[in-house]
């Protein structure tokens, strides 16, 4: 019984303990609900680009965009437990792969998703390596350093010969292929929403995988699991990874769909704003990704339309209150629910 | 004899699993009531519900007062000195600031120095490693330094739990007969949490046995240490 | 040879403002073990406070005692309305409050007083001296924060509130076991850091010009020194802050490839280095970690 010296405050197990569905029994009946949801989300996001205006779709695309690098942090934070607040970084990584590769070597826009992953996830799991000596607070704050510096790395002049520095790059819009009848903005859309699904789907199956497992055992008990065999090491690099992979790929599809990068469109906001989506959203809840991106893109506006001048303002009240009102996001907001629905249905 | 602490149908619950099924026990003024028993009996969590460091419910009454619905820092305040599970030394302080903290409440500034000398007088080794960082001490040093910052407070109750946790027999025997003169001199009563019911059956006026969370014996310390089936069956030995 | 003198200099003197960027930094931190990304938009939102009072011809001499006074009450009021009810929240529920509380007082400052960049004035006028080595406003950011540096000192050592303090952000259990009132010690940490931030603003502004975006590379820089030094240990914080500036200034003048541009970054990777080798800092404390 000797004297503690960790605090929950700086462990990452308590900071994103997965937010998991309810006890077995009601399972199937909380697992219909979440089907049922799913399926008519799905048919909403179909219908949607037939409904709206070209700029609406265009919101909702970079909507799901963000949803994506979401979902690769929260593979990082949620699952694996490593926090992450300079995930814009592998974002604009992404994003200038892509520009770079269509702007400069003339490759197709489809090609570019691919190469962006493939880099970032290189790029990832190299910054994996000395973020293994790192930990809650500390990584946290060398990631935090990464966001603000992302701006100047890429103003960097022995790169300008390919970032054009603060010119930035410009990008055409590409046209829906197979002369489908969708105009480019829906055809974007549909190429996101596609590209989302598949990157939910392999999160998930990550997730539910041993892989998966063994990233969750790190995140909750490090010692515990290099001691079951683990090879923590390794893990912690393949997430950070993986991790960036996911947020690149978002990172060039936003290069795509902006049509304009430069080293201030990844100012450390948008690190920041990954970070509130991901806890918005819940820690360790996958589909939450989705509301995050959801937050993130339309919340601004909404506090823009509240006070002009003072937007910034308004859209950190809200997120305040957000943490008060539900601090363990949408998901740990439904697992309660749940809970509380399973519990009063196994009472009867 | 009055009664400093009159405990009524204690519970303690952490989070919503229940610890304390309702116990009662008291400590009379300028005595020592000990409360036995096995590991996850439940013994810390009574001195932790005292203390108002988790939920509880029942009636505790310190020197008549209602003291139930009190937060720590208040219930410290009126003489209640707990030197908890682990020692709860500042480990990053000096022993010296150590004990100035126990008198962190109090507000004469000579009789702080006064009561300064005398726990060193109690604990000589203490003045030795005065401006040493605490977390060097060793443990029985460590378990000196909690008891002599809880006196400093001078309390009117020491709630100690677990003392000899960890500590060669010949340092317990030390630290109790100073509780025993701590006790006879200062009139400090004490509730003294105990796995090691030899050493403190010899120490104490009252016993009450704790088993997973209700009290299933109690009596005079002299009862309960002649009852072969009792400690047979709760103590161990 | 004077070139090196004189970039020590600013080195000592800028470093002075990470030093109390880090130690305000780390005061919170050892308070309630969270780090207070929104450190700097306090400082910076002080700073503008003062920059109003002196438009309003307010002398400068009671304009700094005022400001102060303002900011510590600013953080204990943020501590107590907008921390306090987070309770035992999950440290990234913090961390989204403090992008917030960002977010919150970067905007207001915007606009209440726009975005253009405003020239301030130094306290010490705008001389230097021995034939230009030293400026007389390097001389009064030495001298105040060696001075604030000094005093807060003493205060932790020797005087009692200081010793509560240091106890309720070590233990505080076992320091609501002795009647500290935990709680209050947390809101007087959060206030005095608002203030040493007020000073740093104040001191740094003549040199970077007033706007809200000023202080998000000081902050950063503090958070190099406070990680150069340990979180855990607030004379490493300081000893971390002059460092970086030292370095900062000098990696800056002499290794050519690291132009303006690279000053930034410089602070990252010193950050990544040193938290690879020795994670806890160069002063800070191992904590060890039980399964």
């Amino acid at each position: 019984m000797s004297v503690n010296t960790t605090t929950t405050a700086d462990s990452p197990a308590s900071a994103t303990k997965g937010v998991s569905l309810p006890a077995p029994a009601a399972a199937t009946g909380n697992a219909k609900i979440m089907r049922t949801a799913g399926v008519i989300l799905l048919a909403i996001g179909v219908a949607a680009p037939f409904l709206s205006g070209n700029f609406l779709i265009f919101q909702l695309t970079m909507m799901m965009i963000y949803a994506i690098a979401i979902l690769g942090l929260n593979i990082l934070t949620g699952i694996n437990g490593q926090f992450s607040l300079g995930h814009g970084a592998f974002y604009a990584v992404g994003a200038y792969t892509a520009a770079i590769m269509m702007d400069q070597f003339g490759v197709g826009y489809l090609w570019t998703l691919p190469m962006a992953g493939i880099i970032c996830f290189m790029v990832g799991f190299l910054f994996g390596l000395p973020a293994l000596r790192l930990d809650g607070v500390y990584l946290a704050l060398a990631t935090f350093a990464l966001a603000v510096v992302t701006p100047q790395l890429f103003k960097l002049s022995p790169f300008e010969h390919w970032t054009s520095g603060v010119m930035g790059i410009v990008i055409s819009k590409p046209d829906a292929p197979f002369g489908l009848p969708l105009n480019p903005d829906q055809w974007l859309y549909f190429l996101t929403f596609a590209i989302g699904l598949l990157a939910y789907v392999c999160a998930r199956n990550l997730v539910g995988s041993r892989t998966g497992r063994a990233l969750m055992a790190i995140r909750d008990n490090p010692i515990a699991a290099r001691s079951m065999g683990v090879n923590t090491a390794l893990f912690k690099s393949l997430a950070f990874g993986v991790s960036a992979l996911y947020t690149g790929v978002a990172g060039a599809l936003g290069a795509i769909v902006v049509q304009y990068i430069s080293p201030d469109s990844f100012h450390f906001a948008l690190s920041v704003a990954l970070v509130v989506g991901l806890v918005v959203g819940g820690v360790g809840w996958l589909p939450g990704a989705l509301f995050g991106g959801a937050f993130i893109m339309f919340v601004p506006n909404i506090a823009e339309e509240l006070s002009k001048g003072l937007s910034g303002a308004v859209y950190g009240v809200i997120m305040i209150l957000m943490m008060y009102a539900i601090p363990t996001g949408l998901g740990g907001l439904l697992k309660a629910a749940l809970g509380a629905l399973s519990k009063r249905s196994m009472t009867r | 004899m009055s009664m400093l602490l009159e405990v009524t149908g204690l519970h303690a619950s952490y989070g919503d699993f229940r610890v304390l099924h309702g116990l009662d026990f008291s400590v009379e003024k300028g005595g020592i009531s000990t409360l036995l028993g096995a590991n996850g009996a439940g013994k810390t969590t009574t001195l932790r519900a005292l203390c108002g460091m988790i939920k509880r419910s029942g009636t505790i009454r310190f020197d008549g007062n209602d003291i139930s619905g009190k937060a720590t820092e208040d219930i410290v305040r009126m003489g209640v000195a707990h030197v908890p599970e682990g020692r709860g030394t500042f480990t990053g302080l000096t022993t010296e600031e150590n004990l100035q903290c126990g008198a962190m409440t109090r507000s004469s500034r000579a009789e702080i120095a006064r009561d300064l000398e005398q726990a060193y007088h109690w604990f000589p080794r203490l003045r030795e490693r005065r401006n040493q960082q605490a977390g060097t001490l060793s443990g029985g040093e460590q378990q000196m330094l909690a008891i002599a910052r809880a006196l400093m407070l001078r309390p009117r109750l020491m709630l100690l739990d677990e003392p000899s946790f960890g500590l060669a027999p010949l340092i317990v025997q030390e630290m109790f007969s100073i509780l025993r003169k701590v006790n006879q001199e200062e009139q400090v009563s004490m509730l003294i949490v105990e796995q090691n019911a030899g050493v403190v059956l010899e120490l104490a006026d009252t016993a009450y046995v704790l088993e997973t969370g209700d009290i299933v014996m109690s009596g005079t310390a002299a009862e309960i240490r002649d009852n072969e089936t009792i400690r047979a069956a709760y103590l161990g030995y | 040879m004077e070139l090196l003198a004189q970039q020590l200099i600013t080195g000592i003197a800028t470093g002075g403002i990470y030093a109390c960027m880090a130690l305000a930094v780390v005061m919170i931190y050892q308070a309630i073990h969270h780090l207070n990304f929104a450190q700097g938009e306090m400082a910076m939102f002080s700073t503008f406070v003062a920059w109003q009072m002196l438009a309003w011809g307010v002398p400068y001499w009671l304009v700094i005692p005022l400001t102060v006074v303002i900011s510590f009450a600013g953080g204990v009021a943020i501590e107590r309305l907008v921390i306090r009810p987070l309770g035992d929240a999950p440290v990234l529920s913090h961390i989204v409050v403090f992008i917030g509380l960002f977010a919150i007082i970067n905007s207001l400052a915007g606009f209440i007083w726009d975005f253009t960049i405003k020239p301030f004035p130094s306290p010490f006028g705008e001389g230097s001296q021995f034939g230009g080595l030293i400026s007389n406003h390097q001389i009064g950011m030495i001298a105040v924060t060696m001075t604030v540096l000094v005093m807060l000192f003493l205060f932790f050592q020797y005087t009692r509130v200081g010793l509560a303090m240091r106890a309720a952000a070590e233990n505080p259990a076992s320091a609501r076991l002795v009647g500290i009132r935990v709680g209050w010690m947390i809101a007087l940490g959060w206030g005095m850091a608002a203030a040493i931030g007020a000073i740093a603003g104040i001191l740094i502004a003549p040199i970077v010009f007033l706007e809200p975006n000023m202080m998000l590379s000081i902050l950063l820089y503090g958070f190099a020194g406070a990680v150069l030094g340990g979180l855990t240990s607030p004379t490493g914080a300081v000893f971390g802050g002059f460092m970086v500036g030292i370095i900062e200034n000098l990696a800056g003048t002499y290794i050519p490839v690291i132009g303006g541009e690279l000053k930034l970054p410089i602070a990252l990777f010193l950050i990544v280095t040193v938290l690879v080798f020795k994670p806890t800092g160069l002063f800070g404390r191992t904590v060890v970690q039980r399964v």
